[in-house]
């Protein structure tokens, strides 16, 4: 067992428990910081996959924005002091019959099929390869998604302050 | 053990994808069915990473994951807006007791 697959276990280990704690902690504001060790695994793991630039954007859009943002919703609609923090789960049976189903379909389907796979050399630093593809093949994308966030921007401010 | 390969990969995008589809089966509050949703979108960025790095397919895999991750803020931001009003005109973020569009 070398220190590449050391390091994999332990950031696999950081993403699953942490996920686990989130969908099952009953105080939402826990469930929100334990989001953040599953952003900061999945984060490791793009850098064992050798994508240094999508860990770097997932470590600053994903823990810097979207955690934030969620964080806001949470101390907007909740009465802090009250124990209204706490949030109810409903059908527990059902779903975990019928995401253990899922999952281990899932499981077995991807663990039975053979995969073809080339043989992986050093990653190269990504960074300047994505500049040019997204200025060159994938500018009109790249302008649908600048379009697309000021949409967005526009809208949730417009829905969010709307005086009735 | 076995060396870590592109199997490794997929089940830990797999078991993030389950618990994603199961904090938006259980959860009552909109938020954490967000949080749900948001597990959901990383698992799928885990697999395309990861097909980019055992597969033959050059960096495309790497682009769309940082599309899916700027949809993703978009729609945090608009969905959390949405929250907020559904908080001011009904008083609750259950989604289970918001069963009409206007008060």
């Amino acid at each position: 067992m070398n220190v590449y697959d050391f390091i994999f276990y332990l950031f696999a280990a950081i993403t699953v428990l942490s996920a686990f704690f989130v969908v099952t902690n009953r105080n939402i504001v826990y469930s929100a910081f334990f989001l953040l060790f599953t952003f900061f695994g999945v984060a490791g793991i793009y850098v064992l996959l050798g994508a240094d630039f999508v860990a770097i954007v997932q470590l600053i859009v994903y823990v810097g924005g979207i955690l934030i943002l969620l964080l806001f919703g949470v101390m907007l609609t909740n009465k802090i002091t009250n124990v209204e923090i706490k949030t109810g789960t409903i059908n527990i049976y059902p779903a975990v019959i019928g995401v253990g189903l899922l999952s281990g379909s899932l499981l077995a389907a991807l663990i039975t099929s053979t995969w073809k796979t080339f043989p992986t050399d050093a990653p190269l630093p990504t960074t300047a390869a994505l500049g040019t593809m997204l200025l060159q093949e994938y500018a009109l994308v790249f302008e649908l998604l600048g379009i697309i966030l000021l949409i967005a921007l526009i809208g949730a401010a417009s829905i969010a302050r709307r005086e009735t | 053990m076995i060396e870590v390969g592109l199997n490794h990969f997929l089940v830990v995008s797999t078991l993030l994808f389950s618990m994603g589809i199961y904090a938006i089966v259980t959860r009552k509050n909109a938020i954490m069915v967000l949080m749900g949703v948001e597990l959901i979108l990383n698992s799928a960025n885990i697999n395309f990473i990861a097909f980019t790095r055992f597969g033959n397919f050059g960096l495309q895999g790497h682009l769309i994951a940082l599309f899916v991750i700027v949809l993703a803020a978009a729609e945090a931001a608009i969905a959390l807006a949405i929250v907020l009003n559904i908080y001011k005109t009904l008083s609750t973020v259950n989604i289970d007791e918001v069963d009409s569009l206007k008060d």
